[in-house]
This record gives C-alpha cells, sequence and structure tokens, in this order.
C-alpha cells in the first residue's frame, strides 16, 4: 500500500512531464501536420540556455524565463528557416529534416558545452512530505503539477476565447479559406512552432532536474515517452495529451516499481503498439482518424 | 547500365586513394624493430571516453597523465626517449573502442596501450591486442578480466579489482555497522557483480539488491523497495552520476541510510558537482581509495602533482582523477626506467611482472607471474565537511577467500626532482 | 544499377533490342557486383590493416543501408529502427558464435532471427503511416538496451558478450580476413536486391509508394508488399549487425545507439533514396566523415569538437540535401551524367 501510494504521485509527477511535451507535439501537430521529432533536442537547448543564464546570475527564476523565451526564439528559427522549405509531398520528408535538426543541435550543445552531465538546480526541494510514514510529494512536484496546470489552462483559453486563438485554428485547419479571410497563415504557423516550442522547453526545464543532469541527449528517451502519450491521446487531442501523458507516467513507475525498471522502455513500446494498432487514432479521438 | 559498373569502379578506386594518402606516415621507425620505439621516442596510446554520457568525471584522466609525460620530457624523458601519449576518444562505446585501438595499433604504431578505460569497452579488444602482441598495461577499471596471466600474458590492471573492495568495505560494515540491515545497488555489469560479490562473502547475504543500467537515469523504485524492506546500510557500486541519483532519490523520499560507496563514484567532487545544491547529503559518506586524495595538502605527492598539474595541464581543476591520471603517468614511467635502455614489448612485461614500484598508491601492487591484477586493497574515507578524509588503516585482501589483513603502509616519498630513477 | 525511370520507355522500342536491353539489365548487376569483388580483393592486398578494417566498415555498413534504402527509397516506409535489427542479428550470431563456433552457421541464425524480428514489426508496420511508423521504429531502437538489460543472464546487460572467433584461415591477416567477409556479405546482398528490384516485386514496391491505392485497383497486395519489403531489409540489417560482431568481436548495446539509427536514415537520404550506389556512397560517409572529423579535432586539440563535429556535419548536410536536392547525392550525379550525354 505504502509503495503504491508513493508509485502513484511518483507516476503522476512524471506523467505531467510527459503530458506538457506531448502537448507541445499535439500543438505542432494540429498547425502543421508534422511530428516534430526535434522536439526533445530544441528542448534541451532551451534548458542549455537556462543553465547558462542561471549560471551567471545566480537566479534559477532568471534562467526560467530565459528558456521559455529560448524556446520561443527556437520555435520561429526552425520554422522560418527550416521546416518552413521542407516539401510536404511525402510525410517522411518532414521526420527526416526533423531527424537532421536533431544531430545538428545535439552536436552544437556538445561543442559549446562538453558532454559531461551538468547539474541542473531545483526552485523547490525535491524532499517529500512525509504523512504517516508515506512520503508523498514534495514541493517540487507541486511545482510541476501547477506548471503543467497552468500551461494547459492558458492554451485553453488562448484557442477557445481569443481572436488569436480562433485565426491560428482557422489557418491549420482551412489554410485556403483562412487565407481569403485575410488571416496571416504563414504568421499563425510560425506562432504555433514558437507557442510549441517553449511549452516544450518548459517541459525539459520541469524533467531535466529530476534526472541525471543536462546533457544533449537528456530528452531521447523522454521524446518516446511523450510521443507515446500523445499518439495515446491522439495527435490532434490536447485534452488526451495530457490524459496520455499521465497514462504513460503511472504506466513507467509501476512497471519500474513492481517488476523492475529495466523493463519500463518496453512496456512503453508495448504500449504503443497496442493503441497504435488497435484505436490508431488514440483513445480520444473524436470523429474518425485522420490519416497522416 | 555499364557506367553503373564503371563508377562503381571508381568510386572504390577514389576511396582508396583517399584511404592511402592520409596513411602514409606510419611505415617505419629508424631502424628499430620494436614499433612505436626510437632512440627519442617512445609512442604510447589509450581509449577513453572523452564525449558521451560516460565521460562524466573521466574526461580528465587523460589530459593528467599527458600532463605528467610532459613533464617527464621536460626532464629529459626516460632513457633519453620523450614519451608521445595518443588519447583516442571512445564515448564508451565498445564499436569505437575497436576503430580507435585499430588505429592506435595499426596505424599510430603504439609501442602500448596504456590505461585504456572501462570494463564493457576494454574487453573487446584484448584478443587484437594479444594477437598482435601489443604490451596492454594498467587497464582503468576493477574486473577480473584484466588478470588472466595464461589467457593473456600482456594484460596488467590497475584498479583493486572489485571483489578486494567489496570485501574490504564488507568488512567495514562488518565491523563498524554491525547488526544493520545492509542493502545493495550495483551497475548490471561485472562491476556490480563482483563488488557484491566481495560485500556477501564478508557480511552475508544483503537483505534486498538492485541494480541500474546506466540508460535509465531513475534508481526511484529500487529505493522505494529498500526503504520498505528497512535498510540501515546500503552498499553502492554506482558510478559518480549514479552515486549522486542515489542519494538525491533516498533524500527526496525522506530514506536516510549510511551509504558506502565504491571508490569508482565516490570522487566528492565528481558526485557533489552532480548534486549541486544537495551536495552537502554527501556529509558521512563512506568510500574507500588507494590513491592520496586530492585535498590532503600535506602529502607529498599531493604537491608534486598539484605542481605538475599548474606547469603542464593549464591548471585544470584538480581532483581524485588528476591524481588518478598522473598516478597511472608515474607507473608507466616506473616500468620503463626498469625495463632498461634496450626497449621492448616482452621487455616491460617483464619488468612490470617483477614489480617493486614503490608510487603514491597507500597498499602494494599485486603483480608477479602470476598475478596480474592491480592495486592490492584500499583505505577507507569518510566525507567530513565536504571533503573526503582517510580514517583507519589500509586493507589488503584478494579477489578469493583471503583474509581482510590491515596493512602498514610504507610510506614512500616522490623523487626530489619528481621523475622516478632508473 | 538503379536507374528507376528507366521502367516503362521500352514500349516502342523493335522487340529485338528490347530483349538485348532486358537481358543486359538482367546482366548488369552481375557484372557490377564481379567488377566490385575484384576490386576489393585488390585493395585488400594493398591497403595497409587498419585501412582493410575500414574497408570491413564499409561493407558491414553497405549490407544495412543498401537494405534501408529498398525499404524507405522504394517502398516509403521510413525506420528508425534498423540500428536494434542489426542489434538482432549481432546478438543472435554471437549467442550461435560461442557455442557451436562456426562461422557459416552462425551467420545463418542471425539471418533467421531477423527475419524472424523483420517480420513481427513489418506486420505492425504495414499499418502504420508517416510519422506513427517512424515513431514506433524509433521506440524500438531505444528499446534495445532494456531488452539486454532484463534478459541479463542471456545478453549480459550493457557489458555484452565477447565473440569468440577461430583464427583466419592459412596466414591470411585478420583484417583482410574481415575484409572479405564483410564485402562477401555487402555484395551477395547488394545482388540479390537487385535482382529484387528490377524484377516485379520491384515493381510492387513502388507501385505501394506511388499510390496505394491504384496499386490495390492493379491487384497488389498491399500489406504482403509491405511486410515483405520489411523484411528483406531486416535480413539485411541483420546480416550488417552479424558482420559488425565479426569485426568488433563482441557485442553490446552501446554499439547499437539511437544515432546508429539515425546515422543509417542520414546515409540513405544523402546518398539518395531508393538508389543501391547511393547506399554505397552513404556506407563510405558513415566511416570517412566521423574519420575525418576527428582527425580535424586533433588537429584543433578540442576534444569537445571529436564526435560532435560530425553529428554536426550530418544533420547540416541532411537538412540541406532534403531542402536542395531530395534525391540526394547520387542524383545529382546522374542528373549531371544524363546533361552530359543529352549535350555530346
Amino acid at each position: 500500500m505504502n509503495q503504491f501510494v508513493y508509485l502513484t504521485f511518483d507516476g503522476l509527477s512524471r506523467g505531467a512531464v510527459y503530458a506538457a511535451f506531448a502537448l507541445a507535439l499535439v500543438l505542432i501537430w494540429r498547425a502543421a501536420r508534422i511530428v516534430n521529432f526535434a522536439q526533445g533536442a530544441m528542448a534541451v537547448a532551451a534548458v542549455y540556455v537556462a543553465y547558462s543564464v542561471t549560471s551567471a546570475t545566480g537566479s534559477y527564476w532568471l534562467g526560467f524565463v530565459a528558456a521559455l523565451v529560448a524556446g520561443l526564439a527556437l520555435g520561429v528559427i526552425v520554422e522560418r528557416v527550416v521546416m518552413r522549405f521542407v516539401d510536404h509531398s511525402s510525410p517522411l520528408n518532414g521526420v527526416v529534416v526533423a531527424l537532421g535538426l536533431v544531430l545538428v543541435i545535439q552536436g552544437v550543445l556538445g561543442i559549446v558545452y562538453g558532454s559531461e552531465f551538468h547539474p541542473v538546480e531545483t526552485p523547490f526541494s525535491r524532499d517529500a512530505f512525509e504523512i504517516g510514514g508515506i512520503a508523498l510529494l514534495s514541493r517540487y512536484d507541486l511545482f510541476v503539477f501547477a506548471a503543467v496546470g497552468a500551461v494547459v489552462a492558458s492554451l485553453t483559453l488562448l484557442f477557445t476565447r481569443t481572436p488569436i486563438g480562433l485565426r491560428m485554428r482557422a489557418a491549420a485547419f482551412a489554410p485556403d479559406v483562412s487565407r481569403l479571410l485575410g488571416v496571416s497563415v504563414g504568421g499563425m504557423l510560425t506562432l504555433g512552432w514558437a507557442l510549441a516550442s517553449a511549452v516544450g522547453s518548459l517541459a525539459g526545464m520541469l524533467v531535466v532536474p529530476t534526472e541525471l543532469g543536462l546533457h544533449p541527449t537528456a530528452m531521447d528517451v523522454v521524446f518516446i515517452s511523450a510521443f507515446t502519450a500523445a499518439v495515446v491521446g491522439g495527435l490532434d487531442s490536447p485534452i488526451g495529451a495530457v490524459t496520455g501523458g499521465l497514462i504513460v507516467g503511472l504506466l513507467l513507475s509501476y512497471v519500474s516499481g513492481y517488476v523492475e525498471p529495466t523493463v519500463a522502455p518496453m512496456a512503453v513500446l508495448l504500449l504503443l503498439v497496442v493503441v497504435l494498432l488497435g484505436k490508431p487514432g488514440g483513445l480520444f479521438s473524436s470523429s474518425k482518424a485522420r490519416v497522416a | 547500365m555499364k557506367r553503373t559498373a564503371t563508377t562503381f569502379v571508381a568510386a572504390m578506386v577514389l576511396l582508396a586513394a583517399g584511404c592511402s594518402s592520409d596513411g602514409g606516415g606510419g611505415g617505419s621507425t629508424s631502424g628499430a624493430d620494436v614499433p612505436g620505439v626510437t632512440d627519442t621516442e617512445v609512442v604510447v596510446g589509450t581509449h577513453h571516453p572523452l564525449t558521451g554520457p560516460a565521460a562524466a568525471g573521466y574526461a580528465s584522466i587523460s589530459p593528467a597523465t599527458k600532463a605528467y609525460f610532459d613533464f617527464v620530457n621536460a626532464n629529459g624523458g626516460v632513457h633519453g626517449r620523450k614519451i608521445t601519449y595518443k588519447v583516442k576518444d571512445d564515448g564508451y562505446n565498445p564499436a569505437t573502442t575497436q576503430q580507435v585501438v585499430r588505429e592506435l595499433v595499426l596505424q599510430d604504431k603504439v609501442f602500448a596501450v596504456i590505461n585504456g578505460l572501462g570494463t564493457p569497452t576494454h574487453t573487446g579488444v584484448l584478443d587484437f591486442l594479444k594477437t598482435n602482441r601489443v604490451p596492454d598495461l594498467f587497464v582503468a577499471s576493477g574486473s577480473r578480466s584484466w588478470n588472466q596471466p595464461d589467457k593473456y600474458p600482456g594484460t596488467f590492471g590497475f584498479n583493486p579489482d572489485y571483489t578486494v573492495e567489496g570485501k574490504i568495505l564488507g568488512t567495514y560494515v562488518k565491523d563498524n555497522l554491525a547488526g544493520k540491515k545492509v542493502c545493495f545497488l550495483g551497475q548490471d555489469d561485472d562491476f556490480g557483480r563482483d563488488s557484491l560479490l566481495g560485500l556477501e562473502k564478508v557480511v552475508g547475504a544483503v537483505a534486498a539488491k538492485g541494480t541500474y543500467v546506466t540508460s535509465n537515469p531513475n534508481v526511484g523504485p529500487q529505493f522505494g523497495q529498500f526503504k520498505a524492506a528497512g535498510c540501515e546500510v546500503v552498499v553502492l557500486a554506482t558510478i559518480p552520476g549514479f552515486t549522486a541519483l542515489s542519494i538525491g532519490t533516498a533524500a527526496k523520499i525522506a530514506f536516510k541510510p549510511q551509504f558506502v560507496v565504491s571508490n569508482v563514484g565516490a570522487d566528492p567532487t565528481t558526485v557533489g558537482k552532480a548534486l549541486g545544491a544537495a551536495a552537502p547529503l554527501m556529509e558521512g559518506l563512506v568510500a574507500a581509495n588507494y590513491l592520496p586524495l586530492s585535498t590532503d595538502e600535506a602529502n607529498p605527492w599531493i604537491s608534486l602533482f598539484k605542481k605538475v598539474n599548474t606547469e603542464y595541464n593549464n591548471g585544470a581543476e584538480f581532483d581524485n582523477n588528476v591524481v588518478y591520471g598522473m598516478s597511472v603517468a608515474y607507473l608507466f614511467v616506473q616500468s620503463l626506467q626498469a625495463a632498461g635502455k634496450d626497449l621492448t614489448r616482452d621487455g616491460i612485461v617483464e619488468a612490470v611482472k617483477k614489480n617493486g614500484f614503490g608510487g603514491p598508491g597507500l597498499v602494494p601492487l599485486r603483480f608477479s607471474a602470476t598475478d596480474h591484477a592491480g592495486y592490492g586493497g584500499t583505505q577507507l574515507t569518510k566525507v567530513e565537511g565536504g571533503k573526503a578524509v582517510f580514517f583507519g588503516t589500509a586493507y589488503t585482501t584478494d579477489d578469493a577467500e583471503g583474509a581482510v589483513a590491515p596493512h602498514t603502509a610504507q610510506v614512500v616519498t616522490p623523487p626530489s626532482n619528481g621523475v622516478p630513477a632508473a | 544499377m538503379t536507374d528507376m525511370k528507366t521502367k516503362a520507355s521500352a514500349s516502342p522500342v523493335p522487340t529485338k533490342v528490347a530483349q538485348e536491353r532486358r537481358s543486359m539489365r538482367r546482366l548488369a548487376p552481375i557484372a557490377a557486383v564481379l567488377a566490385g569483388g575484384v576490386v576489393i580483393l585488390i585493395l585488400s592486398y594493398t591497403l595497409e590493416p587498419f585501412r582493410n578494417y575500414q574497408l570491413a566498415t564499409v561493407g558491414a555498413y553497405f549490407c544495412v543501408t543498401a537494405g534501408l534504402t529498398v525499404l524507405t527509397g522504394l517502398n516509403g516506409q521510413l525506420s528508425l529502427g534498423h540500428g536494434a535489427l542489426m542489434a538482432t542479428g549481432a546478438y543472435s550470431f554471437a549467442l550461435a558464435q560461442n557455442k557451436w563456433l562456426s562461422l557459416p552457421l552462425s551467420f545463418v541464425v542471425a539471418i533467421a532471427v531477423t527475419t524472424l524480428a523483420g517480420a513481427v514489426i513489418g506486420l505492425a508496420a504495414a499499418r502504420l503511416r508517416g510519422p506513427y511508423l517512424a515513431g514506433l521504429t524509433l521506440a524500438v531502437a531505444i528499446v534495445v538496451p532494456s531488452v539486454t538489460s532484463t534478459f541479463d543472464e542471456t545478453f549480459n546487460s550493457d557489458q555484452g558478450l565477447s565473440v569468440v572467433l577461430d583464427p583466419p584461415p592459412g596466414t591470411i591477416p585478420m583484417e583482410r580476413w574481415q575484409a572479405w567477409l564483410a564485402w562477401t556479405g555487402a555484395l551477395l546482398t547488394v545482388l540479390l536486391l537487385a535482382f529484387l528490384v528490377r524484377g516485379a516485386f520491384g515493381r510492387r514496391l513502388r507501385a505501394v509508394r506511388d499510390d496505394e491505392t491504384a496499386a490495390k485497383l492493379a491487384g497488389v497486395n498491399i500489406a504482403r508488399t509491405q511486410v515483405l519489403a520489411f523484411v528483406v531489409s531486416a535480413v539485411c540489417a541483420g546480416l550488417s549487425g552479424a558482420l559488425f560482431a565479426v569485426l568488433a568481436q563482441s557485442v553490446s548495446p552501446g554499439a547499437f545507439p539511437l544515432t546508429l539509427s539515425l546515422f543509417l536514415v542520414m546515409a540513405i537520404v544523402i546518398g539518395g533514396l531508393g538508389s543501391l550506389f547511393g547506399a554505397l556512397l552513404g556506407a563510405i560517409l558513415l566511416v570517412a566523415l566521423p574519420t575525418f572529423a576527428q582527425s580535424v579535432a586533433e588537429q584543433t586539440g578540442s576534444h569537445r569538437l571529436e564526435g560532435n563535429l560530425a553529428l554536426v556535419v550530418f544533420g547540416v548536410v541532411l537538412i540541406v540535401v532534403m531542402l536542395a536536392a531530395p534525391g540526394g547525392l547520387a542524383s545529382i550525379r546522374f542528373t549531371f551524367i544524363r546533361r552530359f550525354r543529352r549535350e555530346r
């Protein structure tokens, strides 16, 4: 029981991060019909920026803001300089270009920062509160939940309650009509990338301190989990992404705790296979699944 | 379609041309038959992880070794020969190790491979080095694989083997933490397995044990299990990153056992860096070492190595990895001196077997005709005020049933000019 | 070898010429492979041992890039999991070799096991498209270390297994022997693929890639074609993995990291998707570029460049090729030659 409670909270806290990351994937998918395989590397780059800023100023929060800004900027650059020119006649092309970006980003980070692990500070203690001898949540876990919750809430507001959100949705689903109506479709696309990249950076900021530390390949495995989360929830559905993230987090935690930690990646693969073959549109596909 | 064939041939010729153009330099060494040795130079090489996840902490070893060689070279070298040290990055990837060691032996024609780092990486090149009769000295790992004189006559270890260390850590636990519940977390390879073997030889079966792999940076479940099992002592056979992760994870779930850690993962500078602000959690951590500690200002070896570090290593951060790298270099220079003026590959292997090296180590090296393991024991350390300090006495033992015996360290001071005499 | 555009252009030519052309088409791969074999033989005697070892590595890479380029270029399935299939071949080879110590038998075992693995992944892959397939195969690539450490009794976790090899027959140096083995595998693979690609199977592959509905109307069994393509390409990867086990005399998960799978994709894209010649170029690049980056790093004395510089170069080239010349280096060469001929 004791362990079950611990594993559940641990899984939810990891799951929240996967949810944020999956959300970033969903944002780009909705805007551009591309699964951004470079999302992990872009997020790591933003965390490195935060690391530099925090080391220079001593302030975690300055670094935190810097990471989000760097995420926005990186999203704009990637979309304007690279992704815009990808030939979309085959869905392979976008994937391959993203993989190229992964190599470039990881290589550049390795050259600039070296390949050793850099420890990353957390703004709050990671020591768990204990209730009746059961370790529950740490202050940091609460911060993770709050941050992810805030992102979900503001994205929902943005897309459903603001004119810019409406324009972004319109540009994604009916680009030609939108253009006729005077929406800057290209601009909306760039904005979508920037937002997604910033959300990804936030996820990176949240997850890196809980692992070995900052390293150019720190997000590779996280990316797989997040991709699984996004697929489980359906690439089109933000709510699905959040739920998918929590499901994957819990699955990883239970399998690690009750079976063996080394089995966890296999469990993720299995979940991915089952969902892809059983319900390719994801558990939350509203209507018939879209074909890529 | 014929053009396909022609272009194919053309491509291969191009490949061949590209290959041979920059491969020309390696051929002849002025008269001498011994690869890598001339009257004025001896070329040796190594493989270390300089990039990649395993580079943490280890990347600073080879520059330190090189710095000490440069220091010796500036003082006239060994028997009139300057030492050239070629360091290749293998990223801790066994496939790359294969590639770079072949490059060292077949192309750069090194005389010997010194201090190749890592169990999985170096295991793969043992046969290749044996076939090419290349001395394979002072491997940077405590696996017992290096100690197979019949199978690999040219291979020698450096670190105390993990079983020896496990027995000594176990002795500490048995003597000082008697009656407490002991648990074990180890890397899922020779390192963890041999360590556990040594530990259990002394303390009996542990209450709970876990393993980790470096590709999965989450030890939460293992520590959840330890806490549930009521462990009071946790022995770690972990690399520095995972030592930090273990300490951090335990704190996170309000679990406060006594940590006892293998030398491999106990350098306080490296672990402290990985822990960041949580570094004070290391306080009281028990570990072991067999070389002087970098923070021990009074030790004459440390002052020598510090001096070399300032002058020849651009004043790199002085931690236990630097001490390690220079100790390896010192031992190799001693071996070269002992092998004499007419340097041959067989000659240096014989010299190492003869042993009798006194150096910075706290315990003797085990080298003999029948034993190719490195240092024969360790002394315990404890972290106090953020620094590791030695306590008690050094112990020596073997990897079998031999007793763990206290060793009264014979104090060896470095030669006045810092270079071992012939 | 791979000029796909000649496929339907033979109809207006008189039959005799057509027949002649057809038999030429049949013979061309044999001629190319024979010529390649001769070149390799000569090279293996003239190169120094280390270059021979690199030559062998190119051969081993060529097996997997050739198979992957058929799958991705001709059938449109992108696999990021070929590193894992190589690992499957390598581990099966190592286990068989350490048990029975028979080189031919071990190769057969490696191929048999990867056929099976390829069929399983292929069955799943046949139902997936584009990014979904890429994500699934990426997960397969990530799972290798997890498998080797969960079943550590068999695979010995991160440390891996060493591979027992008999010394080469006679007085042949080890490196020359390795080059022969690797290139025997590579040339046989290419010969087989060249025939497959030219035949009805190749037409079905391309039909499925270009338009699934049209292919279905023409009576092509889509799923079967895709699974078969995956199996063929998996077998090539398995053979390549086995050859790497021979080259490294050890297998471990570290030898098959995610970057390997990405590098393979890069190699076939740069070489030119669907082109066997491009696969050769890619294989050469996979060996030459890291070596080049390493020597640059050594000259500048910065070991941060080492390893990382190769990543950047690979990545930039990949993006530029994808944006500017999606046909890859091979297409640039062919268009150049074609233009040249036309002008003549």
